[in-house]
């Protein structure tokens, strides 16, 4: 009889693991911020304007609270009085928590109501009279820097344009003079439209100001419970010990849960008001109208080569559109997030990228949808960018790119813009995809099909991610450096909980960062216990967005834990009577060198440290250890992806047949969970590409307001993904680890995009390719999806 | 208004608003928070239950036309403290992140594994639809419900409550059928 060796059910550290948490959401059990109900609560509910850019002239809420269920009716005047009118922006900016003086987006916050349950505080919402005196909309982002455009941002003194800011990278003389060596160069104008993370739950929250002990307890929608605690103390004057944010599970983020939303301010102002909790949970409508959305970037690149495919050069510049307040939430010397990584996956002479920022009549945000601070833009920039020149020298575009990637002995690799790669095998992963999808064997039945009138697409894209933000000497968040604490406690019988800044959204750190303790220590994931998301519980950090978490919050608990190690062996060496020189660790347990037998198990170790054995002069008993980690370097993980398509040419429906992904982000703490990561940003690229974008027509009406109008893929659109693995450590992390929560969605567009254009030979046009835009495309006059629609 | 209706088995009597939408009511008035709100629209599929016995879209059914009619929510897909193998085929395959539209995918494959127990890949994809993930890209939902349909029965004891150790639940991933 034959016996087949099986993986553990439970690895003790790393290893493929059913999630620990799964156990309470498949029973209906999870606890999101609106299940939470209180007693005596209140319901809040946002009136938002109707139109983009007007200026208020009068708002009467008396009917409103004549309503006999209403007890509370707020308006920016009110907040004025108590200085919340405005709160500041992530990015130095300031927004309005209700409008006081003008409208600048459709959807924008103008007036609260509390009442006793959520149908009543709707009903009283359409009580409230706003008088309105129109004013031009600006949506075009060109526009809004054309010499007399309406001026959106007249609250700022002095301000007569709509200009946010320039930015640049790189050197500009060498690139310069690399394009005017060049053999070649090609130019190409292309959009990454904006787009929505729509995650499936809302944003809301629940304020809870006890007026005997002037806490508040704010449960919310928060990617960044400590963050938000700060900015609450700073822009409220609340104390920040009286302040705790609760983060319960959250139904996806995205992004989009990383600012402070005025909902957020107005529900406590309701707790405050009104004495009681309020609950304010938005619709779908007003999370796609009002909430951080993504991109919005009109980019003009240009790419330097010579005859024979070697690219020399990048040279970028880029209309950056903000919308009606620079909010997004990036670390605060990168005006333009991380796009400076422009240069990608490839090893050039120089390069040069600008970038300008403009206010329009939108929504404010633009980092978001798991972009990495922006590396979406850069990735699909720079991969739009190598297919158009591999169209110009009719070379194909795998062989270009493998000839142009950096190559494994050129790492650590500092790129033109002065970002340091700190690990890759580029070429391994290309090869890795090729062979997997079976590219030579594609390549031959396109050919086929080709002939036969149909037309089949292969796409490929690479990319490089830069994440885990960040070193503090570089990067800060409204003055709040980017480390992460972790604490790790080991109890009397040997369980253990460890304590984290960062929160989960969905990506099973109740199981993963279980697993990294387990690694270390040797204690079984099963045995400890993970606590996160409540900051009274929790160390300072900045939370869960850019993929941040394994590389930040990650080796801070590794470290602590290693820390965890050092004292047990001291400990050990107590019990045993050795010198802690003489004792070598196997997981879970000190042993005495040379002699196996005698050690003395983790569980051992932490009852004496906390009985009363004799501890070495300077140990204390217990054991537990905590670190706030700073990061020194970003990781950057990378990928190589392949996608087919298959486009009727008929009707412009693209079918995505396949669609394969290697990916390298080091050493996987759970293959489980990096796989469904990566299906899910696979799925991301498949809905930007093809369906989702964010139009305004041209009195600046939002165009996407519901999911009948703003469309996300469904089981339909995506395909069985074939993902492969390569594994480059990352030489700085603890472990070696490199985010990945955001990889698939920053490289997956260029690769459907790549395939749509090779199916239907056009070379460039833009996402997302609707069966229209397909149609449109083959006929040679696409649509402009960064125009308001007629 | 007053309404009735029976709700996982058991009768229930409401006081409602006559515009009371069925997601509500359940959620609000019943606190089987397991029925999520997502769109307002039909569109998102977090918030489908059953009603006589067919998956429907909470959120545009009044609480009022759901009066004398049987609802089920995933509150009842556990039965005797034994997952539904359709729950154990959601953590088994990694068929969750967020967990948010879990509930509602767990319905509709209920309701099809009942009426095709050995649905194809085609089949499964079609039912669900109508409802989106935003964390998945689907792939394992569809493996979530394949599983299920491989396992009909779940051995008795094997998922522990939520409050105790829940990795119980993860000490059964040594029975997984292969992934990829």
């Amino acid at each position: 009889m034959t016996t087949v060796e099986e993986a553990p059910a439970v690895p003790m550290g790393f290893g493929r693991m059913t999630r620990k948490e799964d156990a309470r959401f498949v029973r209906g059990r999870g606890n999101y911020v609106d299940d939470i109900v209180l007693p005596g609560m209140l319901h809040g509910a946002v009136l938002r304007a109707s139109l983009p850019h007007a200026r208020i002239t009068r708002i009467d809420t008396s009917a409103a609270e004549a309503h006999p269920k209403v007890r509370a009716v707020i308006t920016g005047s009110m907040l004025e009085g108590l200085n919340l009118a405005w709160m500041p922006s992530l990015s130095h900016d300031v927004v309005p928590v209700l409008a006081t003086d003008k409208v600048r987006f459709q959807g924008q916050e103008v007036a609260f109501v509390v009442a006793d349950d959520r149908y009543a505080a709707r009903d009283a919402l359409e009580l409230i009279e706003v008088d309105y005196e129109p004013l031009p909309p600006v949506i075009d982002a060109r526009q809004a820097m054309a010499p007399g455009a309406p001026v959106i941002r007249d609250d700022i003194d002095g301000k007569s344009d709509n200009h946010i800011f320039d930015w640049e990278a790189g050197d500009r003389a060498s690139t310069d003079a690399a394009f005017a060596a060049a053999e070649v160069v090609v130019a190409q104008d292309m959009v990454y439209p904006r787009v929505h993370p729509a995650p499936m739950e809302t944003c809301g929250a629940v304020a809870d100001m006890d007026k005997v002990s002037g806490k508040l307890t704010m449960w919310s929608t928060t990617q960044a419970p400590h963050a938000h605690r700060t900015l609450y103390a700073l822009v409220a004057g609340l104390p920040e010990h009286k302040i705790r944010v609760v983060s319960p599970d959250i139904g996806g983020g995205f992004g989009n849960k990383v600012g402070i939303y005025p909902g957020y301010v107005l529900a406590i102002v309701g707790s405050i008001v009104t004495g009681k909790p309020v609950k304010w949970m938005e619709d779908r409508s007003e999370n796609l109208m009002s909430t951080s959305f993504a991109r919005d970037y009109h980019m003009h690149g240009e790419i330097a080569a010579t005859a024979d495919g070697k690219i020399t050069a990048l040279r970028v510049k880029v209309l950056a559109d903000h919308g009606a307040f620079n909010n997004t939430a990036q670390p605060t010397k990168f005006p333009a997030g991380f796009f400076h990584i422009f240069t990608g996956s490839y090893d050039l002479q120089a390069a040069h990228c600008e970038v300008s920022g403009v206010y329009t009549n939108k929504a404010p945000g633009g980092v978001a949808y798991a972009c990495s601070f922006r590396v979406t833009e850069a990735v699909y920039l720079v991969e739009r960018m190598v297919d158009c020149l591999a169209d110009e020298l009719g070379m194909d575009p795998a062989e270009l790119r493998m000839r142009n990637l950096l190559r494994p002995e050129q790492f650590p690799y500092t790129c033109k813009t002065g970002w340091v790669y700190d690990s890759g095998d580029y070429p391994r992963a290309l090869r890795l995809a090729m062979d997997i999808a079976g590219y030579e064997e594609l390549r031959r039945e396109q050919a086929e099909r080709r002939q036969r009138g149909e037309l089949m697409g292969i796409g490929l894209s690479f990319f490089t991610e830069t994440v885990g933000a960040g070193p503090r000497k570089h990067m800060d968040i409204l003055g709040l450096g980017m480390a992460d604490g972790a604490e790790v406690r080991v109890h009397p019988t040997g369980k253990a909980v460890v304590r984290l800044s960062v929160q989960t959204q969905g990506q099973g750190h109740e199981t993963t960062f279980a697993q990294i303790v387990a690694e270390q220590l040797g204690i079984s994931p099963q045995d400890i216990d993970v606590v996160h998301g409540d900051t009274d519980n929790t160390p300072f950090g900045l939370g869960t967005y850019g993929s941040r978490s394994t590389p930040v919050s990650g080796a801070a608990v590794a470290v602590a834990a290693q820390r965890v190690r050092d004292k047990a062996r001291i400990v050990a060496s107590a019990m045993l009577e050795v010198a802690p020189e003489d004792l070598e660790w196997e997981k879970g347990r000190w042993f005495v060198r040379g002699d196996p037998s005698v050690g003395a198990a983790i569980g051992e170790i932490a009852m004496a440290a906390h009985g009363s054995l004799e501890l070495p002069e300077g140990v204390e008993g217990h054991l537990d250890a905590e670190c706030v980690y700073d990061p020194p370097n970003l990781t950057y993980p990378f990928g190589a992806y392949i996608c087919v398509v298959d486009v009727d040419p008929g009707t412009g429906q693209v079918k995505v047949r396949r669609f394969v992904a290697v990916d390298d982000c080091g050493p996987r703490i759970n293959p489980m969970i990096v796989e469904g990561q990566v299906h899910g940003g696979l799925a991301d690229g498949v809905g930007m590409a093809l369906m989702e974008v964010m139009a305004f027509d041209t009195e600046g009406n939002h165009l996407g307001g519901s999911f009948m109008d703003y469309l996300v893929p469904t089981s339909l659109e995506c395909p069985m993904f074939e993902l492969g693995e390569t594994v480059t450590p990352s030489p700085h992390h603890p472990l070696g680890l490199k985010g990945v929560g955001e990889s698939a969605t920053v490289g997956s567009p260029p690769a459907v995009v790549n395939a749509v254009l090779d199916a239907i030979g056009v070379r460039h046009a833009d996402m997302p390719f609707t069966p229209a835009q397909v149609w449109r495309s083959m006929q040679g006059r696409p649509l402009r999806t960064d125009l308001a629609v007629e | 208004m007053q309404v009735t209706m029976t709700v996982n088995g058991r009768p229930v009597h409401g006081e409602i608003e006559p515009r009371m939408l069925l997601v509500h009511f359940v959620r609000d008035q019943l606190g089987l928070t397991g029925t999520h709100w997502g769109c307002d629209t039909s569109n998102c599929g977090t918030c489908v239950l059953w009603m006589d016995g067919e998956p429907v879209k909470s959120c545009t059914v009044l609480a009022a036309m759901a009066h004398g009619h049987e609802i089920r929510t995933v509150e009842d897909l556990e039965r005797d403290g034994e997952l539904d193998p359709v729950q154990q085929g959601f953590v088994e395959q990694h068929g969750l992140q967020c967990g948010f539209c879990t509930p509602g995918m767990m319905m509709t494959a209920r309701w099809l594994l009942d009426h095709n127990p050995h649905p194809s890949e085609a089949e499964i994809r079609e039912a669900i639809s109508g409802q989106i993930c935003r964390c998945t890209g689907y792939a394992n939902i569809v493996r979530a419900i394949q599983w299920a349909a491989e396992h009909p029965r779940v051995e008795p004891a094997a998922v522990p409550e939520p409050a105790a150790a829940a990795g119980q639940a993860a000490e059964r991933s040594g029975e997984e059928v292969g992934v990829r």
